[in-house]
């Protein structure tokens, strides 16, 4: 089974990547970009039967630095 | 007093920190790699140097602070050794769990790499002895991820326990309230991001760092 973890800053948390690409966005014309966030996607294979408790420890553990960072997960349904 | 400087894959301070041990201590530290799970017995200071550990993959400090060792410097943190971690060294203390907050990508984007002015905000610590309080110095930064961040509970808590070891005199990097160094509640872990490694010798320009490892070697020998 297939997961994928989205990794986001926490509002508030400033994130010059983010005004950076902003600014970028800008630079080519597009003026209707009000704000921009980057974060990260992590795609995790796991053997079937693997908790969601299991992945979210993943996350709390490491994938995530819960100091600045929110994570979701999404499960994809198996083929 | 034995000492112990730990190696990552992508370390690349490690080195001078451990010249700059040796020509203060008079003894060799012991080159500790990432894998071993052991600190040699009887070490009185553990060093986190600087580098990009990983490649700085996942975050800055994130690998380097789930390796084996890592539980080693955990546990003897808690029976009171000195830990001293220095840019990335700082990065993975964060990262483990030792000191709180976190240090993010420059606020301007820019790798910052100078010689910049720090305000020593607590003299009583073991890392800081030898300065005065209030004392402006001199000494060299080079990253890209120094942005420190904590949440305003938590700077709050950092300033009123006199947590805060070192502040830049101006902006560099975007940190929450100019902080460059803290020090854990029991005060014998130091992060930092500025290298008091790179202002050791009047060759270096500037002698500011060196007080901060004979001062060490005062307070723990």
């Amino acid at each position: 089974m297939k997961a994928r973890v989205f990794v986001t800053l926490k509002p508030g948390v400033l994130d010059p990547q983010g005004k950076a690409i902003h600014h970028a966005l800008e630079g080519l014309g597009f003026g209707g970009v009000q704000d921009v966030r980057a974060g990260k996607l992590i795609e995790l294979e796991l053997a079937d039967g693997t908790s969601d408790d299991e992945i979210a420890d993943m996350c709390r553990k490491l994938l995530a630095n819960t100091v600045i960072e929110n994570f979701r997960i999404e499960k994809l349904a198996t083929a | 007093m034995k000492s112990a400087v730990l190696v990552f894959p992508g370390s690349n301070c490690d080195r001078d920190l451990a010249v700059a041990i040796e020509q203060v201590t008079g003894r060799q530290p012991t080159m500790v790699w990432h894998r071993e799970s052991e600190l040699p017995d009887g070490v009185g200071l553990i060093a986190i140097p600087g580098g990009f550990s990983y490649g700085d993959y996942l975050r800055s400090g994130a690998m380097a602070a789930r390796s084996p060792i890592m539980r080693a410097v955990a546990d003897a943190a808690g029976k009171g050794v000195p830990v001293l971690g220095v840019c990335n060294g700082f990065q993975v203390l964060t990262e483990a769990g030792l000191l709180p907050g976190a240090l993010m990508r420059n606020a301007g984007l820019h790798f910052v790499c100078r010689t910049v002015g720090l305000k020593v905000e607590n003299s009583q610590s073991i890392f800081t002895s030898a300065y005065k309080s209030g004392e402006e110095i001199g000494i060299p930064v080079a990253h890209h991820d120094g942005n420190y961040q904590a949440d305003a509970e938590t700077l709050d808590r950092l300033e009123g326990e006199g947590r805060v070891a070192f502040r830049y005199t101006e902006d560099c990097n975007g940190s929450a309230r100019c902080i460059a160094g803290i020090l854990n509640a029991q005060g014998n872990v130091l992060g930092m991001m500025p290298h008091p490694e790179r202002a050791l010798e009047p060759a270096h320009g500037n002698t500011d760092g060196r007080r901060l490892f004979e001062g060490l070697l005062e307070a723990v020998a």
